[in-house]
């Protein structure tokens, strides 16, 4: 099985290469969709149903937005070259990381082989006469840690506010030609002679 | 002819018949597997996440096949915010209901018996709530980035005028 898990992940490396690579913007989208799919099946052969089946879903989801954003907006490609500067420092960033990941990694348990902890443990003792669930991930996010749970929706609750604060395309407040220009909102003739033929 | 027919026939909006026929069908069986997702939630992989964002795919294929017309008269993006917020406010609630039992989330209601629909107290009330949030917010992302974004000029128009007639 450890053979598999790694030919997917060097797939799932693939993919990202190719995303970021890609000249095309559909095809480096699609190729984002190889690493999630993959990471769900990955999940799935871990023995993680729940987590595979939501990493799926929102993996279509963003999938669907995202072409359905990308074919809608401008994607012409930046040809300019890169700057030399920031690709050395983040070479010498991503070596000390390798440095320090190097001793880390031997630290970590054996795969497959998670270290015994006592909250674990109690949880699946104990978990289905506690909490009534047989889901045992479920008992754990809605009754143990039911907390942590809210506060999630929490951040859900913020980030759909601020999507529908700045992506709304018109304001509450009546606009004015002197904001529009300050700020740069495009009118609807800028639109139609920017974006005419999507 | 029924109302979905007369969409089917429209050529304007949304994609080809053939898209809207198959979509008709797929339809009822993703809502009610997003519903089975969330209700067994407690007994089966899945929960309210899961299930809110398979609901949620369901009302975007509507969009995406039939055009914005049927997808906001189904679910427009009022009810979206309004089921949002007060599904949240619900899954407080729940959480604020426990301090009668001592504690914050505190599982007052009874356990119930083992693998039975209604068990395991109030984790099928939140998985209910997270779903229905879940929804309704992942719905309004897609209106907001899709239907009502900058740079949608012609949908937005279209929008625009179908809201100036009603």
């Amino acid at each position: 099985m450890e053979i598999f898990l790694l030919v997917l992940t060097i797939f799932m490396i693939v993919g990202s290469i190719v995303a970021i690579e890609a000249k095309n913007l559909l095809s480096s989208v699609i190729s984002v969709g190889i690493v999630g799919f993959s990471l769900g099946i990955v999940f799935l052969m871990l023995g993680a149903p729940d987590i595979a089946i939501t990493q799926v879903v929102v993996e279509i989801l963003i999938l669907v937005i995202l072409i359905r954003a990308t074919i809608t907006t401008d994607n012409t490609a930046i040809e300019k070259h890169k700057d030399t500067f920031p690709v050395v420092v983040s070479l010498i960033f991503f070596g000390l990381f390798l440095i320090f990941a190097y001793f880390a990694v031997q630290e970590l348990p054996q795969f497959g082989d998670p270290l015994p902890r006592e909250a674990a443990a109690h949880y699946l003792d104990n978990g289905p006469e506690e909490t009534g669930a047989m889901n045992i991930v479920t008992a754990v996010l809605l009754d143990y840690r039911a907390y942590d749970t809210m506060g999630e929706a929490t951040v859900l609750f913020a980030s759909i506010v601020g999507a529908f604060v700045i992506l709304r395309r018109r304001g509450r407040k009546h606009r004015k030609d002197e904001d529009t220009e300050k700020v740069g909102i495009l009118e609807d003739e800028d639109i139609k002679k920017n974006f005419e033929g999507f | 002819m029924d109302k979905m027919e007369k969409y089917i026939r429209d050529g304007k909006s949304g994609m080809t018949p053939i898209v809207k026929t198959v979509v008709r069908f797929v339809m009822g069986i993703i809502f009610i597997f997003g519903a089975y997702v969330v209700l067994y939630g407690h007994l089966t992989p899945g929960g309210g996440f899961a299930g809110g964002v398979i609901l949620a795919c369901g009302f975007i294929i509507l969009t995406l096949a039939f055009g914005k017309g049927l997808a906001l008269s189904k679910f427009s993006d009022k009810w979206a915010s309004i089921i949002d917020n007060s599904a949240a406010l619900i899954f407080l609630t729940i959480g604020f209901i426990g301090f009668s039992g001592g504690y914050f989330f505190m599982n007052i209601l009874g356990k119930g018996k083992e693998f039975a629909l209604f068990s395991a107290g109030t984790i099928p009330l939140c998985n209910i709530a997270i779903g229905l949030k879940v929804t309704a917010s992942v719905f309004a992302v897609f209106l907001t980035l899709s239907i009502f974004g900058r740079f949608v000029s012609k949908l937005v128009d279209d929008y625009e005028d179908d809201t100036e007639k009603e």
